[in-house]
């Protein structure tokens, strides 16, 4: 009888589990004898077994295209993605980096803008962003720290090299599935996990929670913080990560209504009356956070929280304003900014970028639409995007008009051929592309946990990962060891 | 010109268990919700099974059974806009899956598991995922197709996760405020249903002279106890036949069976004064006055007293005191004023405003 994964084919990409030989890489040996005494019959029932596990614990996230919201779980692949001990040590070093480096960054911006007075990066892009939060400038924060939860997207091409795709240093989410996946293969491959040698991801909520405590303002006198996490509610497709996250680190989760300014002091309206709230980790955007300083139209939100929190009398996690340093334009000069912060090489590359504000830039860019990415600076989820080489010409005059009219919001990098994973397809393991996204917390201490969410693109040869775009995850190894 | 602060106490309290009000309030009807879907699956269960005994009747007689069950949940209006008859089938499935009528089986459990994702982080993870369970189940096609192919078999299963459900509050919910607010809506809807499963029969629970008991009343006073599961407990307590006013009596008064209306008022009192944090006999509003003078009733009054005072008028009274004490307890722990947003903007731009001035 043939095994499974024995006609598995890596096509001319590069494979996480096969080297260019088609030889199991050492690291993922365990994994696939493991594996391979299964049969296809075995593994599909496992794998719904899994499936069914998510349905009934409402792992889910919500789909709003109808009036009734549809809940669906976010399609889980059991095959793990390996990591072997060396690679992660580079990724953890080139993390750590980034977000140290961004941080100071935003603290520069905010307070004497160095760096665009030194003109490493010319004013205009910072001060005519659209998440630059001039309402912040000069403002102080607790630690110093402004990003306190990252999720960075690394991609690796096809050379294997790790490549950073973007910093989401606003709200990232899907720190729960990270947890919520190993729980499940947990259950699915006990013996399998233990042998292996895996690095835990289970202390992901308790790190949270004692950055959420170092970040107490100093105004309170209390080494005993009510904090708490502030959710857009149940209709909010991220909602389970939410509550999933409150009830891993044993604090309320609010919505905006529960919440009260009063003399610049935050307080949640409880069946005691009212009551302090000193941190806040918010999982609201900017936007939509104080409607008395920015969208008044928000009901979401908390009016009076940004003077709060200006006075230094409550705590936001992340910041306002980070989302300046995750603009896909500022992207662009994340490696001078390590540079210039940090007087170090990136550690970990940029994908090629081209700014289409700048004219010679712009010219490429518009010469070879249709052999481009093509993003917008500020969307997120796989939203507002031109994939040139899989475009409609109708699609590609479309982004045209867009770039020539508002050249500072769009930025052009050649595709890059994800490197793909042995990815259960309902029959059988075919390759599918990957992405990686690690949670980096900034505290008293940067931590990064070992793994991470690996996302994968299910549909066949797609290049987009995003759950709201059809993509699945994986489980993410970190092994002690190389193999 | 500022906001005046809420008329709430405004505390420095930190670090130990806090409860949100909104969280309160979905604990609270999570609970109910629950406990009513259990109730009005007994009850149509028990109903359909009656009918199975009287299958010669004819139209006006099948209305005159359904329509009282109907206006005990109070829906006739609403029925009437989607059926043109009541019979086994209209109202059941009404009362079953309709989800345009508020207290159908299935918009109770659809509501109680939205207010538990409200406040998933609050329950038990056990808690959460048999609430989920019922409720992919009712939205399966499954669930029609059993209760299509025999009713009992769906309602069952209903009452089986309601059950699952409190066991697991039991076993896995700390014993705290939150805890209370669970009891207090248990306990409420209980007290609530047991009258008005008595009000739908109280015409033939009311001793009269022709009181010799026919086959189909008899019929119908199991009916009564079976509704309330309490016919094998009252058997145990009456070794004699079942006769209305005793039937009455127990549903009434039994001080230890867990689904009588004094058992649950009983409770009722036992979590009311566990949430005001009072003694017992302690009462601060006439609602809990009230309440206190209908409890000392129930532990003194007999069911003579009851048909003398009139039985539907005596039920109706139980309702409207157990329902003042419910919007007593809503106004004390899950009310705050709603908040005025376009208010409070302006209020925090003035606030900015002032600060910045002294710097221009």
């Amino acid at each position: 009888m043939p095994m499974l994964l024995d006609s598995y084919d890596k096509e001319n990409f590069f494979d996480e589990m096969f080297d260019e030989e088609a030889a199991v890489r050492p690291h993922y040996r365990k994994v696939l004898e493991r594996m391979q005494r299964l049969d296809a019959g075995d593994y599909h029932r496992r794998q719904t077994a899994v499936d069914l596990a998510f349905m009934r614990g409402g792992v889910t996230f919500t789909v709003y295209n109808d009036n009734q919201g549809t809940e669906r779980i976010f399609p889980f692949d059991l095959m793990p993605r390996v990591i072997p001990a060396a690679e992660w040590e580079r990724v953890e070093k080139g993390l750590i980096q980034r977000i140290q480096a961004l941080n100071m960054f935003l603290h520069d911006i905010y307070h004497e803008q160095k760096i665009l007075r030194d003109r490493v990066i010319p004013p205009h892009y910072i001060l005519g962003a659209k998440h630059f939060r001039r309402e912040f400038m000069n403002c102080n924060v607790a630690k110093d720290i402004y990003v306190h939860i990252c999720g960075t997207d690394l991609i690796r091409g096809r050379d294997g090299e790790y490549l950073v795709l973007e910093d989401n240093l606003r709200c990232p989410s899907g720190a729960s599935y990270m947890l919520e996946n190993r729980a499940a293969l947990k259950r699915a491959f006990p013996n399998l996990f233990q042998s292996a040698g895996v690095r835990g991801v289970d202390n992901y909520a308790a790190d949270l929670r004692k950055v959420l405590n170092y970040v107490t303002p100093d105004n309170i006198g209390s080494d005993k913080p009510n904090v708490v996490l502030l959710t857009p509610g149940v209709y909010n497709s991220a909602y389970f990560e939410h509550a999933f996250l409150a009830r891993q680190m044993g604090i309320p989760i609010v919505e905006g209504r529960d919440l009260l300014v009063r003399d610049l002091k935050v307080y949640m309206r409880t069946t005691a009356g009212l009551m302090p709230v000193d941190v806040i980790y918010r999982r609201i955007d900017d936007d939509f956070l104080d409607p008395s300083v920015f969208r008044p139209d928000s009901l979401l939100g908390v009016p009076g929280l940004v003077n709060a929190y200006r006075a230094g009398n409550v705590s936001l996690a992340n910041s306002i304003g980070t989302g300046i340093a995750d603009d896909k334009v500022i992207y662009y000069f994340v490696p001078r900014i390590i540079k210039y912060y940090l007087g170090e090489d990136p550690i970990l590359p940029n994908v090629d970028t081209y700014l289409a504000s700048e004219p010679q830039d712009r010219k490429y860019i518009l010469e070879n639409l249709e052999k481009l990415v093509v993003k917008s600076a500020n969307e997120a989820g796989g939203y507002g995007m031109l994939m040139g080489p899989w475009a409609t010409q109708e699609e590609i005059e479309d982004f045209r008009k867009n770039i020539i009219a508002n050249p500072r919001n769009f930025i052009g990098q050649p595709p890059i051929s994800l490197s793909r994973h042995p990815t259960w397809v309902g029959d059988d393991f075919e390759g599918r592309h990957v992405d990686l996204r690690p949670y980096i917390l900034f505290g008293e201490k940067i931590k990064v946990t070992p793994g991470g969410l690996t996302r994968v693109a299910l549909r066949k040869g797609s290049l987009v990962v995003n759950s709201s775009q059809g993509g699945g995850s994986k489980d993410t190894w970190v092994l002690h060891d190389n193999e | 010109m500022s906001l005046p602060l809420p008329q709430l106490p405004v505390t420095t309290h930190r670090g130990s268990e806090i409860m949100l009000s909104r969280v309160a309030n979905s604990l609270y009807w999570m609970s109910r919700y629950i406990e009513r879907a259990e109730n009005i699956s007994r009850l149509l269960d028990v109903n359909l099974q009656l009918m199975l005994d009287f299958s010669h009747l004819d139209d006006e007689q099948l209305k005159e059974h359904w329509l009282p069950i109907l206006r005990s949940a109070g829906d006739e209006e609403t029925f009437f806009k989607h059926y043109t008859v009541a019979n086994s089938r209209t109202v059941t499935e009404f009362m079953t899956f309709r989800e345009e009528n508020p207290n159908s089986v299935i918009s109770c459990l659809f509501a109680a598991r939205e207010n538990a994702r409200q406040i998933r982080d609050q329950i038990s993870l056990e808690m959460f995922e048999a609430l989920n369970e019922c409720y992919l189940f009712l939205k399966s096609k499954n669930a029609r197709e059993i209760w299509d192919s025999g009713a009992h078999e769906f309602y069952d299963q209903i009452k089986k996760y309601s059950h699952l459900f409190q066991g697991l509050t039991n076993s896995t919910f700390s014993r705290n405020e939150g805890y209370e607010f669970i009891q207090f809506g248990k306990f409420l809807e209980r007290a609530d249903k047991t009258t008005r499963i008595l009000d739908i029969k109280y015409h033939i629970l009311l001793p009269s002279v022709s009181d010799v008991g026919g086959a189909v009343d008899a019929a119908q006073w199991q009916a009564v106890l079976r509704s309330a599961s309490a016919l094998e407990a009252y058997r145990r307590f009456h070794m004699s036949d079942i006769l209305p006013r005793k039937v009455a009596e127990f549903l009434i008064f039994s001080p230890s069976f867990p689904r009588s209306i004094r058992y649950s008022l009983e409770r009722l009192y036992q979590y009311l004064h566990l949430l005001t944090e009072t003694e017992n006999g302690v009462c601060n509003t006439p609602e809990e006055e009230a309440f206190e003078k209908l409890l000392g009733d129930m532990r003194t009054l007999s069911i003579d007293d009851v048909f003398n005072l009139g039985l539907h008028e005596f039920l109706g009274n139980i309702q409207s005191t157990i329902d003042h004490l419910d919007d007593f307890i809503y106004q004390e722990f899950m009310y705050h004023p709603p908040t005025d947003m376009e208010a409070e903007i302006r209020l925090h731009q003035q606030e900015m405003q002032q600060q910045q001035q002294p710097a221009a």
